[in-house]
């Protein structure tokens, strides 16, 4: 295996990298970092575990920038020639999703846009994009962006996921602030008497929180986590079931550079004001598309038998014609079976429409399915 | 008594008379994951020498399951598709995948006892 070991020389680590191999972690590559895939408890049950109580995830790898300008007008303005998304009237401490898009409207990454919380900070947007994208992303940014605005990559932080129903009260014991926090909003705030910046979201359709903490004070923070009883480290590969569950696209599989936002079921993500303006790279194509209909839409895929439908899978109609493909697909362990989705011709998009899956050569039955698969539970404040 | 053979693909076949019982070895489950799904093929299906003879899939990919030597399939083990974590829980038991007729026992020459299949196991990991 000194392949292999060789090839782990060129990986990076992320500040947990120590946690992970005592924890018993098993490390793979991913996009360019050496990651845990799971944990001695398995994907299965670490998904469950997720889904029941609450699941620790390092997601260090992921990179995490400011752009700064001298106020919210002129950065919002700036990043929005490149997202389609909302981010002009992107309250203070608030979170969106978006996209950066390519000029024919194609996605090179979908990434989180937070508003800083503090007035003192007006002109500061903290971006969270995907680790493979990161370095091309940077790039793109500081490429387009005018000169009084600045990206500037953070290389000294950790960033951590917890996911699930117990995961605000997990938080809440060392950190107050966190449980008051609504959905896709943000604070700077002290864990423990560590110094972060929290944010209430995720990629699991459960409630919780990503932590950004200096790289140094990680592990600590970690280790605080973990010792709650209702806590056990979640690896990529339960990551990626719950995702998909909870019909959440993963970048390079279910968008990529050919997709556009209406292509993959997107437009929720952007405003009235940016799909009437237009003003963001493809506008054009997704204008049209969102006038005419898109070619192919990202459907949710419900087998009807047992058989998973991977990744590549073709998808026939009922006469036998290709229509489309599986993007993403496995077995759902809350939704006790295979799930899927992927990309049909849009006049077999409706949910509940007939189709077929060519999995090993036989063509088996499939139904498109609404997602997610598994209900969100999102964290609503309640309004008195 | 019936004998234990093992394949480089991490397959076993429990030898009695010219049937074989096969499955797949605790290392290979090990390997594979928690197992969602098996897919076996009809009683009756003839099968040559590395063709495909049954399926299991775990919640990270999809594997074949290839007939280590040639014959028919003489009975299917359809707990597996109830209860495909059986395959996890008693690989080397209860979640034996296909019984095989054997057509040619001397495919059989040249696979590995138990002792040779430990020695490959070790060297591989």
């Amino acid at each position: 295996m000194s392949q292999e070991a060789d090839a782990n020389q060129t990986l990076k680590r992320t500040p947990l990298h120590g946690l992970h191999n005592e924890l018993g972690g098993k490390m793979v590559a991913f996009a360019g970092y050496e990651m845990p895939v799971q944990y001695p408890l398995g994907v299965l049950k670490e998904h469950l575990h997720t889904r029941a109580k609450a699941g620790l995830f390092d997601v260090s790898h992921m990179g995490q920038a400011f752009l700064t300008g001298p106020d919210h007008e002129t950065v919002a303005a700036a990043l929005e020639t490149l997202v389609p998304g909302e981010i002009a009237k992107l309250g203070p401490g608030r979170l969106r999703y978006t996209m950066l898009l390519n000029e024919d409207g194609g996605i090179l990454d979908d990434l989180m846009v937070t508003r800083s919380v503090s007035a003192g900070d007006d002109g500061r947007l903290m971006l969270v994009v995907n680790a493979a994208c990161k370095t091309a992303d940077y790039a793109h940014m500081q490429a387009k962006l005018p000169g009084k605005v600045k990206l500037e990559p953070v290389e000294d932080r950790a960033l951590l996921a917890i996911q699930g129903p117990a995961a605000a009260a997990v938080v809440g014991q060392w950190c107050p602030k966190a449980p008051e926090l609504g959905f896709m909003t943000a604070t700077s705030a002290e864990f423990d008497g560590i110094d972060c910046h929290i944010s209430r979201c995720g990629y699991t359709g459960e409630d919780g929180f990503e932590i950004s903490v200096a790289a140094a004070r990680a592990d600590q923070l970690a280790r605080t986590l973990l010792s709650h009883v209702d806590v056990e480290a979640i690896g990529l590969g339960a990551r990626d079931s719950l995702r998909l569950e909870a019909g959440l696209c993963l970048y390079g599989h279910d968008i990529d550079e050919t997709t556009s936002p209406v292509e993959a079921d997107l437009v929720w993500s952007m405003s009235k004001r940016r799909r009437a303006e237009g003003g963001f790279p493809g506008a054009e194509r997704i204008q049209r598309e969102l006038s005419d209909g898109p070619g192919r839409l990202r459907v949710g895929i419900q087998p009807e038998g047992k058989a998973p439908a991977r990744e590549g899978t073709e998808i026939a109609g009922a006469d036998g014609t290709i229509i489309g493909v599986v993007t993403s697909g496995g077995f759902g362990p809350s939704a006790g079976g295979p799930v899927a989705m992927g990309y049909v011709q849009s006049a077999h998009g409706a949910p509940g429409a007939s189709i077929n899956l060519l999995v090993r050569g036989s063509a088996r039955p499939a139904r498109v399915a609404e997602m997610p698969f598994v209900p969100h539970r999102y964290f609503r404040k309640k309004t008195v | 008594m019936a004998e234990m053979k093992y394949t480089e693909d991490h397959e076993y076949l429990r030898v009695d008379g010219d049937v074989a019982t096969i499955g797949i070895t605790n290392h290979a489950q090990e390997q594979l994951g928690d197992v969602v799904f098996v897919e076996l093929p009809d009683v009756g299906k003839v099968c040559a020498k590395g063709e495909e003879a049954a399926v299991v899939e775990s919640v990270k990919a999809a594997a074949e399951i290839n007939a280590p030597a040639s014959g028919e399939v003489v009975e299917t083990n359809s707990d597996l598709e109830s209860n495909p974590g059986l395959v996890n829980e008693d690989p080397e038991g209860g979640a034996w995948f296909i019984k095989l007729k054997l057509s040619d026992k001397s495919e059989l020459d040249g696979m590995m006892d138990a002792e040779a299949y430990g020695k490959f196991v070790a060297e591989q990991s």
